[in-house]
C-alpha cells in the first residue's frame, strides 16, 4: 500500500482536507493522529528535511504559505523487535524499532516502499493543478471547493497508488462538470 | 429504490422547537422532523455555512455554528428534491472531514443521491459515501451494489468522472463481499480499448489491486486482465498496471510467483522515459533480483545508465535503493550507486537528499563497511545537523560500524557528545550505545572494566532517562562476568555516593541496581563502612520503597560480610599468636584503625618468627586481602545500623519494614553475644556463639546464586520412584521433619526485642543454603561452575584511574577527534583477554527479530496468483513440470513447443487447429487432469490438483477463452527469456 493518506493542515493546526486510503481509523483516531502530526510538524523548520516518522507512518511534508500538505506512506521500518536477556532475573524489553535495527545489523529484507522524493513530487504536482484550476489558489479556495479538491485527488490518487500526473487530464472532469452544472 | 421505514413515522413537531442542544443528543434517524418547502426555498448554501463558520470568534460560538448547522443538515436531507438534499450533503461532508463529526449516519442518503441523472448530484453522493462507508461496518454499501455496477458498465448515459467516483468507492470501501460480486464487473473497465476511457482503465487496474487485497479468491478473475495492462499502448494504463503489480510484489511474503513477469518489466526499463513507472519498476526489481542471480546482472546495466543519465533525484535516488538493497554483489554497481550517495551527503541546501544519502548508507548494512568509511565525514558531520531525524540516522549508522577495536574509542566520545546535546538526542545516543554494546551477550566488549565505567558515565549525563536499560546491563554483567565485578563495585559505590543522582527519577533504577551490586559483591569493596554509610543516608527516603528494600537488604549483606571478616581476622590473629606472645597481638588488635595494615604486617614478622607452615601462610592471605576491622570499626558499623535502620521499621511500606526488621534482627542477635561483654582488656578470644551464628551467616551468603537457564527445569528428568501426581496430604509432616533438623542443632539467645522475626530468618537463612548444596550435588550438570574458569585471569589488572578525563571543547572538536579512528574493523591483537562471559545455552541473549510478518490475506493473495501465473496452488513439487504461459509468452515459449508434442501428444492435435477455442481448452484441462492422474499415483495429491484446474476451467469459461492454455514442460520454473 503506497499512500496511506493525504492531510492539507494550515499553520494553525486545523484540517483543511483529510482522505484516507483504505485506513479505517474512528474519528477520535483521525483526531489523535492529525493533531500530533501537525504538532510534529510545525516543530520543525527549513532547514530540517520533510520526512518525519510518525507510529507506524513515514509523513512526507511541504508546506505552501501558510498550508502544510502532508501525505502519510507506509513506514519501511515498522517491523518490531524483542530483545530478550533471558536469564532468571531478566525481563524482556522492547526498543525503537530503529535502533534495535542497526544495532543488530540486520539485513532488511524489506524494500521501501515508496520514494519519498517522488511524494515530494507529487505534493507539488496537487499544489500546482490547484494552483491552475483556482488560479493562485489559497487555502481560502480549498475551504470553498473542498469537494473540488477531492475530486482531483480522486482523480491522481486511487487506492494509494498514484494514477494520474497530467494536470490536464486531472482537471477534465471537473470542467466537465462545472460545464454541467 | 429502497426507502427507510422509518420515513412513514408521522412528523409531528415542528423543526424549530428543537434546542440545538437536544438535536446534537437525538440521533438523526429518530428526530422526526419534517422537510418542508421552507426548508427547500430558504436553505443555506455551503458557502454561507463556511461564512458563518469562519466569522464566529471563538470555539464556542463556532460549535453553535455547527451544531445549528446539523440541525438544519438533518431536515433538509431527507428533502425528496434531490437539489436540496445534495446541498445538505455536501454541508454535511464539509463539516464531517473538517470537524471531525460522525458521518456515517448520513450514509443512506449519500446512497440516495447515487442514482441520480444530473452528474454533480452522483459526485457528491459519491464523495460523502467514499468518506463515511467503512468496509466492515456498513451494511448499507450491498444496497450500492446495484448502483456501482450500474456506473462501472460502459454506455454513454456513464461519462467516465462518474465510473471513477464509482471506482473511487469500490477502491475505499471494498468489503470481501462487494469485491467478490463486483470484480467481474471491473472486467470490461479493465479490458477496454478505447482512448476515450484510458484513464478509466488505469483506475480500474487501481481498484482491481484493492478488490485483489480484500478478495484474494477473485484473483482467477482479476489477474490475467491485469497482466494484459502492462502491455497496453497506453502509458497511463501500464503506470497503474505496474504500479499495481508494485503493490502486489512488495506486499507478497515471498514475491516468487511474480518472477515471470519479469520480462514485461525489463521491456519497460528499458523503454520507459516516465521517471513514475520506472521507480516502480526498479521497486519490483528490487524484491525480484535476489531471487535469481541471472535476472539480477541483466537489470544491471539499465540501472546504472539510468543512474549515470537521469536527473531526476527521484529515479536516481531508486536506483540507488536498489542496487544497495539488492544488487549488493555487484561491485561496480555499488561503486557508482555510492559516488552517487556521496553527492547527495554533500548537499549542503537540502536536509532531504542528506536525510535520504544517510538512509541509503543503513540500507547497506555492515556487510560494505568501507562505504560508511569512505564517507565518514559527511556521516559524523551530520550528528550536529540541525535536523533531529539526519542526526539520528547519522548516529545509528556510526553505531552500525562499531567493532571490538573501535568501541572504546568512539563510545567514549558519542558519550561525551551525549553530555552537551539537548535531552532527546542524548538519549538517542545513550539508548543506541546501550543497545549496541550489549547486544549477543556483550560481544563487542573486550574490556569490561572500561564498559561498567561507561555505563556509571552515562548515568552522570543529566538527561539520562535510560535508567531501565542501565540497571539491567549493570546487575547482568555482576552474574554473568565474573572479572568485572571489583570494577562493577567501585562504579556502583560512586554511584551510591552521588547526592546528584537522587534527584533524577529515570536513574533510581540504576540506584538499586548499583545496591544490589555493592550487597552482593561486597568483597570487592576497599570500604565496607563507606558503602553502608551511603546506603543508609537520610536522602534515601526519596526513593521509592521497593528500591528502599534493595538498599536495606544490601546493609544487611555488607553487615555479615563485615562481622565475618571481622570474626575470620580475629581467628587468624589468635591462630598465629599461639606460636607468637599472645600479649602483643592482643595489643595490635587494640590500636587505631587507621593503621590496620601496619598491624597484620607486624603479625606477619610475628609468625614468621614463629612455625611458618602452611596453615598460617593460608591465613595470611586472609588477612591480606580483607578489609580490617577492628572493635570500635564494627561497633560504630553496628550503632551506625542501628540509628539509621531502627526508624525503619515502623516504616509504612512492607517490603521496607520487613528488611528492616531483619538487619535489626541479625544486629540483636549479634549485640547479644558474650564478646561484646568482654573488656578490651580481657583475652580476644571468639566466643562459640558468635562463631556459630558467623558461620551460620557465612553459609547463607557464600553460595552464589548463578544465573539458570530457563530451560533448566525441563531438564531434570523425574528421579525414579518419584510420582508427582501422588497426593500430598502428609507434605506438612515431612516438612516438620525437616524444619527441625538444621535449626535444632543452633541454639539462639535471642534479644526480647523481636524474637519471632529474627528465629524465623535465621532458619530461612540456613535451609535455601543446605537445600540449594543438595541440589547442586544431586543435579551438578545444571548449574554453573563455581569454581573460576580460568585462573590466569586473576592477574587482571584494574582500571583504577578514571577513563574519561572530561574535556570541555566545543562539539565540532569532538567531531574531528572522532574522525580519527577508523570505523572499519581492525584486526588488532587484544592486549588481554577478554573476560568470560557466562552463557547458558545457545538461545541465551541471542535476537529473536520478527522481521517480516506474514498476514494471513497476503499468504492468500500470493498463493492464489501463484495459481495463476503458476497455474499451480501451493505445490511446489509441481512448479517445476507444469507451468502455463499467457498468450505473450506462448510466442516467447514457442521453441518449447517440440517439447509438449513429445509430452502431450494430444496437445500437438490440437495445437494449430482453427476449432473452437472454447472446446479445445476444455479439452486440454481434460487432458491434463488426466495426465494429473497418472503422476500423483506417485505424489498422493490429485484432489488438490484437480480441484486448482477446475477451479482454473471455470474462470476461464467466464473470460470466453480470452486466454489460451498450452502446457509448457519445463524444468526450472523460472524463465529464461531474459538471457
Amino acid at each position: 500500500m503506497g499512500i496511506r493518506f493525504v492531510l492539507l493542515v494550515n499553520k494553525q493546526g486545523q484540517t483543511r482536507l483529510a482522505q484516507y486510503y483504505a485506513e479505517h481509523l474512528t474519528l477520535d483516531e483521525r483526531r489523535a493522529l492529525e493533531g500530533e502530526i501537525v504538532r510534529k510538524c510545525l516543530a520543525r523548520t527549513e532547514q530540517q528535511c520533510s520526512f518525519v516518522e510518525h507510529r507506524n507512518y513515514k509523513i512526507v511534508y511541504r508546506r505552501y504559505a501558510s498550508l502544510f500538505f502532508l501525505v502519510g506512506v507506509d513506514n519501511d521500518e515498522q517491523m518490531e523487535y524483542t530483545y530478550c536477556g533471558s536469564f532468571t532475573h531478566g525481563r524482556s524489553k522492547q526498543f525503537s524499532s530503529v535502533i534495535a535495527y542497526v544495532a543488530m545489523g540486520a539485513v532488511v529484507d524489506v524494500i521501501a516502499y515508496v520514494n519519498e522524493l517522488a511524494i515530494l513530487e507529487f505534493i507539488h504536482l496537487f499544489v500546482e493543478t490547484m494552483d491552475r484550476h483556482f488560479g493562485n489558489v489559497c487555502e481560502l479556495d480549498i475551504m470553498f471547493h473542498l469537494e473540488k479538491a477531492h475530486f482531483m485527488l480522486e482523480e491522481m490518487v486511487m487506492n494509494g497508488c498514484i494514477v494520474e500526473t497530467s494536470k490536464s487530464n486531472i482537471l477534465a472532469p471537473i470542467q466537465l462538470m462545472e460545464k454541467a452544472s | 429504490m429502497y426507502r427507510p421505514e422509518r420515513r412513514s413515522e408521522a412528523p409531528n413537531s415542528k423543526p424549530s422547537a428543537f434546542s440545538a442542544a437536544s438535536m446534537a443528543a437525538t440521533a438523526a434517524i429518530t428526530t422526526t422532523s419534517s422537510p418542508s418547502l421552507v426548508d427547500t426555498l430558504f436553505q443555506r448554501s455551503l458557502d454561507d455555512v463556511i461564512r458563518a463558520l469562519r466569522s464566529s470568534p471563538s470555539s464556542a460560538s463556532e460549535e453553535t455554528v455547527i451544531s445549528r448547522a446539523l440541525d438544519e443538515i438533518r431536515r433538509e436531507i431527507r428533502s425528496p428534491d434531490l437539489d436540496t438534499k445534495s446541498v445538505s450533503l455536501q454541508k454535511l461532508t464539509y463539516l464531517a472531514s473538517l470537524h471531525h463529526l460522525d458521518l456515517s449516519w448520513a450514509a443512506f442518503h449519500a446512497l440516495e443521491l447515487l442514482p441520480s441523472p444530473s452528474l454533480p448530484h452522483a459526485r457528491i453522493g459519491y464523495l460523502a459515501a467514499s468518506l463515511s462507508f467503512h468496509p466492515s461496518s456498513t451494511e448499507l454499501l450491498p444496497l450500492a451494489t446495484h448502483q456501482l455496477r450500474k456506473h462501472f458498465a460502459p454506455s454513454p448515459a456513464n461519462p467516465p468522472a462518474l465510473a471513477a467516483s464509482a471506482l473511487h468507492l469500490l477502491a475505499l470501501a471494498s468489503s470481501p463481499d462487494l469485491g467478490r460480486h463486483l470484480a467481474s464487473d471491473l472486467l470490461p473497465l479493465l479490458s477496454s480499448q478505447s482512448a476515450a476511457s484510458s484513464s478509466l482503465r488505469a483506475k480500474a487496474v487501481a481498484t482491481a489491486l484493492r478488490t485483489l487485497a480484500v478478495c484474494p479468491d477473485v484473483a482467477p478473475v482479476l489477474f490475467k486482465p491485469l497482466v494484459d495492462c502492462l502491455s497496453s499502448s497506453d502509458p497511463r494504463t501500464v503506470s497503474a498496471a505496474v504500479g499495481a503489480f508494485c503493490e502486489l510484489a512488495l506486499a507478497a511474503p515471498d514475491p516468487f510467483p511474480y518472477l515471470p513477469l519479469a520480462p514485461e518489466f525489463y521491456r519497460l526499463l528499458v523503454d520507459s522515459r516516465n521517471n513514475w513507472v520506472l521507480i516502480k519498476v526498479l521497486k519490483i526489481f528490487a524484491r525480484l533480483a535476489p531471487l535469481e542471480p541471472r535476472l539480477a546482472s541483466r537489470i544491471l546495466d539499465p540501472i546504472c545508465q539510468l543512474l549515470r543519465r537521469s536527473h531526476a533525484k527521484s529515479l536516481v535516488f531508486e536506483c540507488i535503493r536498489t542496487i544497495l538493497s539488492s544488487l549488493t554483489d555487484h561491485e561496480e554497481a555499488v561503486r557508482l550507486a555510492v559516488d552517487k550517495v556521496k553527492e547527495f551527503l554533500s548537499s549542503d541546501d537540502d536536509p532531504n537528499l542528506r536525510y535520504l544519502g544517510l538512509r541509503a548508507l543503513s540500507m547497506l548494512g555492515s556487510a560494505h563497511p568501507w562505504v560508511v568509511e569512505e564517507s565518514k565525514e559527511a556521516v559524523i558531520k551530520s550528528l550536529s545537523d540541525p535536523d533531529t531525524n539526519i542526526r539520528i540516522e547519522s548516529l545509528h549508522l556510526i553505531v552500525g560500524m562499531l567493532c571490538e577495536s573501535n568501541v572504546v574509542e568512539i563510545c567514549n566520545l558519542l558519550n561525551k557528545y551525549a553530555m552537551k546535546s539537548d535531552p532527546e538526542f542524548a538519549n538517542e545516543i545513550i539508548g543506541a550505545m546501550l543497545v549496541t554494546c550489549g547486544k549477543n551477550l556483550y560481544e563487542l566488549i573486550l574490556d569490561f572494566d572500561w564498559y561498567v565505567a561507561l555505563l556509571g558515565e552515562m548515568v552522570r549525563n543529566p538527561h539520562c532517562a535510560k535508567g531501565e536499560e542501565i540497571e539491567r546491563q549493570l546487575v547482568d554483567i555482576g552474574l554473568r562476568v565474573r572479572d568485572a565485578r571489583p570494577e562493577l563495585v567501585r562504579v556502583a559505590r560512586d554511584l551510591l555516593i552521588d547526592p546528584a543522582l537522587l534527584g533524577n527519577p529515570f536513574l533510581f533504577r540504576v540506584l538499586s541496581a548499583s545496591a544490589w551490586v555493592s550487597g552482593e559483591y561486597v568483597e570487592f569493596s576497599r570500604n565496607p563502612v563507606e558503602l553502608v554509610e551511603a546506603l543508609l543516608q537520610p536522602r534515601i527516603n526519596l526513593l521509592p520503597s521497593l528500591i528502599r528494600a534493595v538498599y536495606i537488604q544490601s546493609v544487611f549483606k555488607v553487615m555479615s560480610f563485615c562481622f565475618i571478616s571481622f570474626i575470620e581476622q580475629i581467628q587468624a590473629v589468635e591462630l598465629l599468636s599461639v606460636g607468637g606472645s599472645t600479649q602483643r597481638s592482643e595489643k595490635n588488635g587494640e590500636q587505631s584503625d587507621t593503621v590496620p595494615l601496619k598491624t597484620t604486617e607486624s603479625n606477619v614478622s610475628e609468625g614468621d618468627h614463629g612455625d611458618t607452615t602452611a596453615d598460617t601462610v593460608l591465613l595470611l592471605d586472609l588477612i591480606d586481602k580483607k578489609t580490617n576491622f577492628t572493635r570500635e570499626s564494627i561497633s560504630d558499623l553496628m550503632n551506625l545500623i542501628e540509628t539509621a535502620v531502627a526508624p525503619l521499621s515502623e516504616c509504612e511500606e512492607v517490603e521496607v519494614q520487613e528488611r528492616a526488621r531483619n538487619v535489626l534482627g541479625l544486629l540483636f542477635t549479634l549485640r547479644e553475644t558474650q564478646f561484646w561483654n568482654i573488656e578490651a582488656a580481657h583475652e580476644l578470644k571468639s566466643d562459640k556463639e558468635l562463631s556459630e551464628i558467623i558461620e551460620l551467616l557465612e553459609a547463607a551468603f557464600s553460595e552464589e546464586l548463578g544465573p539458570v537457564s530457563a530451560n533448566a527445569q525441563k531438564r531434570v528428568s523425574v528421579p525414579e520412584g518419584l510420582n508427582l501426581n501422588a497426593n500430598l496430604s502428609d507434605l506438612s509432616k515431612i516438612l516438620t521433619d525437616y524444619d527441625l533438623t538444621p535449626s535444632a542443632s543452633i541454639s539462639f539467645s535471642l534479644q526480647s526485642y523481636n524474637p519471632q522475626e529474627t528465629k524465623e530468618d535465621s532458619v530461612l537463612a540456613v535451609e535455601p543454603s543446605s537445600l540449594l548444596a543438595e541440589h547442586r550435588k544431586r543435579h551438578g550438570l545444571y548449574y554453573l561452575s563455581t569454581h573460576r574458569d580460568g585462573d590466569e585471569l586473576n592477574d587482571y589488572p584494574r582500571a583504577n584511574e578514571p577513563l574519561l578525563p572530561v574535556d570541555h571543547g566545543d562539539a565540532t572538536e569532538d567531531l574531528v577527534k572522532l574522525t580519527t579512528p577508523s570505523l572499519v574493523p581492525r584486526k588488532s591483537k587484544p592486549t588481554k583477554p577478554r573476560p568470560v562471559v557466562i552463557r547458558l545455552d545457545e538461545g541465551d541473549g541471542t535476537s529473536t527479530s520478527h522481521l517480516t510478518t506474514v498476514k494471513k490475506s497476503d499468504n492468500l493473495l500470493s498463493e492464489a496468483i501463484r495459481g495463476v501465473l503458476l497455474e499451480n496452488e501451493s505445490q511446489p513439487s509441481l512448479s517445476g513440470k507444469l507451468d502455463t504461459s499467457s498468450k505473450r509468452r506462448e510466442n516467447d515459449a514457442s521453441d518449447n513447443s517440440e517439447l509438449i508434442s513429445q509430452q502431450t501428444e494430444s496437445v500437438t492435435l490440437e495445437h494449430g487447429n482453427s476449432s473452437s477455442r472454447k472446446s479445445r481448452q476444455h479439452r486440454t484441462h481434460k487432458e491434463r487432469n488426466e495426465s494429473h492422474f497418472k503422476n500423483e499415483d506417485i505424489e498422493k495429491s490429485s484432489r488438490h490438483s484437480i480441484k486448482s484446474s477446475r477451479q482454473h476451467r471455470r474462470h476461464k469459461h467466464r473470460q470466453r477463452g480470452d486466454v489460451t492454455a498450452d502446457i509448457v514442460p519445463q524444468t526450472p520454473a523460472i524463465q529464461d527469456f531474459l538471457l
